[in-house]
């Protein structure tokens, strides 16, 4: 097993992790951070597997860089979201009744 | 609270998934197509040394452009959502020392940036790392007190903002009237490249550190 | 020189940003003197691949698989002039609403630019990975003119919508990701020849990864969840962008990758969409029985119509019977969807309500609104001679020659449970008005935008030969 398929066999198991982490964690912040952790595992994949014959791809990692300049940005509306839901009702998790009109 | 059996359920249901992906990912061939070696036949004339970087801004410079984008847009949402009416809010100021070290070690931040940006066309570095370190400089300023939080942004921080996205998308729009979106002439890549990064450096900086300060400026605490 | 296709998307990206240097609350001008020119562009690409085929931009100069390749055929030329052709009145209209309510989303412009060139650039992409980036400069600006109403109720919409949005992204991305590693390119061109169905297990896996990805993002039973109360709960222009248009984005993505790169692993989850798209029919016609709120009772209606949508899965066919009734569902959709939530928007400002209750009178006092609505519904409907009975019949027609007897039962109960929810309204605004009611003016360019784009939906069903023939062009 070369070193970019143990990059990859751990991406595997990150974004598996995050996935039930997403499904299982109410509280929003460690919701956000469990798809930080999900979107990891994503990029050891992409790079990991592509590098699995030795070698670096720069084009997977370009993707990655680029990956991680969107996973920011949509983790920092996400945390503006969270923040000011958390101004406006006081509460940290979203709860069942939100779907409801008022 | 979820219930013991749901969270056992999850759990197994990710673990075999992890599982059947690593299986799977052992039992792939080689990949049919091979772009470490276009990439490197192309080189020469994507006007910069370091491939990742030749990548980044030229082979699949579209996605940055968009990338940007994203995090303008991002900016954006973030405004959106803080609201008006919360006032800039002034950090309490550090001791002294800390002070001190934050006004010494700001200069020396913004020169590691523009080494970075410069490094970037033959070594790991470019725009995007340095643009990093100038939000990572505001933000040690911002925990020290020295400089506020933000409130809305003005005229000239918006054109600020906005002028690295701007001068992109103007580099993409002549070469689009010269032939293909984005398509540098091998002679003047490097320059142009240069360029965009200048401009990326400084609007990804402020945009980054702009993140930050408008959400520190919203703050969680009850007002 | 002048390449509709690469302006389609720097002309949006342009006065987006625009849009934000002039400053909160501005731009309404630049965008709706840019969107003349989209339009032009858009009808420019359409009449060009009607008479030459599709055709590809390289992007840098490079070509597929080095650099990133734009697309445009029939398919895309379609979604193309959709998308402008919605965008032009909702503008129109979006000035009118902002000036009545001013301070609730002070950056609509710069964001709604964002959308359109996220949109713009997701029909064009013929590149898996750029597609990832587009999915989500169309997501993160959904998710921001959501949630910039700034109300709770808004902003746990908007959250929720946002997790929906990014937990469907990753699933694509994972799949991005174990695409490179098997065939080593993330190009469609390249791609379509490399994939077969004795293809390896990861890749199989990829297709269902993004599959799962793309159905969460396009709210298709079971994932709607997140849907109405984003759809229902935003401002009436916002509501009818994402209605109309945004749900189509992740649609037409799906469609794309089964008609071409997974054709060979697509035939196995045919029938399940096809099932999952017969279910929201009837679940979210019925949930539009029920509710009291207008606009909940059309973002619903939208949970129903996106079944159809699905319904073209199992019956896709060399014969491009089912691929033009998918084209013609979303374009008559997303007219009569854009007019009606600009109707409601229309009705609630009227009334001063949200409710079906509050309804009672507006017959009288905002009759073309009314009758937009009436005729958005009758396209939802599919009753002739509006597009949504074009793209019935078609459906219709794919069924009966496949001898799939069973679709067909779903489309005309589909129809029947329609009126049901779009009776429920117009009886509503024809009752009497109590009394102490009180109307506020509505300014005439909203009612005749809602109008025009009703009016559209039902008239599309007279010309639409040629949009017809130019989605053959996207089966070929």
């Amino acid at each position: 097993m070369s070193s970019g398929l143990v990059f990859a066999a751990a991406g595997a198991v990150l974004f598996a992790m995050g996935l039930a982490g997403i499904v299982l964690i109410g509280h929003l912040l460690r919701r956000i951070l469990a798809f930080n952790v999900m979107g990891s595992g994503a990029f050891l994949i992409l790079v990991g597997l592509a590098q699995r014959a030795g070698g670096a791809d720069p084009v997977p990692q370009a993707m990655v860089l680029t990956g991680i300049v969107v996973a920011v940005a949509s983790t920092a509306l996400a945390l503006a979201l969270a923040r000011r839901l958390h101004r406006l009702t006081g509460r940290t998790t979203l709860s069942a009744t939100d779907s409801d009109p008022e | 609270m979820i219930p013991l059996l749901k969270r056992v359920a999850v759990i197994l249901a990710a673990a075999s998934f992890a599982g059947a992906l690593v299986v799977a990912m052992l039992d792939l061939p080689a990949p049919t197509v091979h772009l470490p070696a276009a990439v490197e036949a192309n080189m020469a004339a994507s006007g910069v040394a370091h491939p990742v970087t030749a990548v980044l801004l030229n082979f699949r410079g579209y996605d940055t452009l968009l990338e940007v984008g994203v995090l303008l847009l991002a900016l954006l949402g973030v405004l959106a959502v803080t609201g008006v009416r919360a006032a800039p809010r002034a950090v309490a100021p550090a001791e002294p020392a800390k002070r001190m070290l934050a006004r010494l070690l700001a200069p020396l931040m913004m020169l590691v940036a523009v080494y970075l940006l410069w490094a970037g066309a033959i070594q790991p570095g470019g725009a995007f790392q340095a643009g990093a370190v100038l939000a990572a400089a505001a933000v040690l300023l911002h925990l020290t007190g020295i400089l506020p939080g933000w409130g809305a942004p003005g005229p000239r921080l918006r054109v600020s903002l906005a002028a690295g996205f701007l001068i992109f998308l103007a580099v993409a729009g002549a070469l689009l009237a010269r032939g293909a979106l984005l398509a540098y002439p091998p002679a003047q890549a490097g320059m142009l490249i240069l360029l965009i990064e200048a401009g990326l450096m400084v609007s990804l900086g402020l945009i980054l550190a702009g993140l930050f300060l408008l959400l520190s400026r919203d703050s969680g605490d009850e007002a | 020189m002048t390449d509709p296709v690469a302006w389609l998307i720097l002309l949006p990206l342009v006065w987006a940003t625009g849009a934000f240097v002039l400053g909160p609350g501005r731009g309404a001008r630049l965008a709706i003197g840019a969107l003349l020119v989209q339009c032009a562009l858009a009808l420019q690409l359409a009449v060009e691949v009607l008479a030459y085929g599709g055709r590809t931009h390289p992007v840098g100069g490079w070509g597929a698989p080095l650099g990133i390749d734009l697309a445009a055929d029939g398919l895309s030329a379609v979604m193309l002039l959709l998308a402008q052709a919605l965008a032009l009145p909702l503008a129109v209209y979006a000035r009118a609403y902002f000036a009545e309510n001013a301070p609730t989303v002070r950056y609509f412009w710069p964001l709604a630019g964002f959308l359109l060139a996220g949109i713009n650039a997701l029909f064009l992409a013929a590149d898996l990975f750029n597609l990832y980036v587009t999915l989500e400069l169309v997501g993160l600006a959904a998710v921001g003119l959501v949630a910039a109403g700034g109300t709770a109720r808004q902003v746990a919409a908007a959250l929720r919508y946002l997790f929906a949005a990014l937990a469907g992204s990753l699933l694509y991305l994972l799949g991005v990701a174990l695409i490179y590693g098997a065939y080593g390119t993330v190009s469609l061109e390249t791609l379509a020849p490399l994939v077969d169905a004795r293809a390896p297990a990861a890749v199989w896996i990829a297709g269902g990864l993004m599959l799962a990805g793309l159905m969460l993002k396009t709210a298709i039973f079971p994932f709607h969840y997140w849907l109405p109360p984003a759809h229902g709960g935003a401002p009436a222009p916002v509501s009818a962008l994402l209605s109309a248009l945004v749900v189509k984005a992740s649609f037409y993505l799906i469609l794309r990758l089964s008609l071409d790169v997974f054709a060979p692993l697509a035939a196995a989850a045919a029938t399940v969409l096809g099932l999952l798209g017969a279910a929201a029919i009837v679940w979210g016609s019925w949930q539009a029985l029920r509710t009291d709120h207008i606009k909940m009772l059309v973002a619903w209606s939208t949970v129903a119509q996106l079944g159809y949508l699905f319904l073209v899965f199992p019956l896709l066919a060399p014969d491009g019977l089912a691929l033009q009734a998918g084209g013609m569902q979303a374009i008559a959709h997303g007219l009569a969807k854009a007019a009606m939530f600009a109707a409601a928007g229309v009705l609630m400002l009227a009334t001063g309500r949200d409710t079906l209750v509050g309804l009672a009178g507006v017959a009288g006092r905002v009759p073309l609104t009314l009758f937009a609505f009436g005729l958005a519904g009758v396209t939802l409907m599919g009753l002739p001679p509006s597009g949504g009975f074009l793209a019935k019949w078609l459906l219709i027609e794919a069924a009966l020659t496949h001898g799939q007897w069973g679709w067909v039962a779903v489309v005309i109960g589909g129809g029947l449970l329609a009126a049901a929810y779009v009776f429920r309204v117009l009886r509503q605004a024809f009752l009497l008005a109590p009394a102490d009611s009180r109307f506020h003016p509505v300014p005439r360019s909203m009612e005749w935008t809602a109008f025009v784009l009703a009016a559209a939906s039902v008239l599309l069903g007279l010309r639409g030969v040629e949009l017809m023939a130019l989605l053959a062009r996207g089966a070929a």
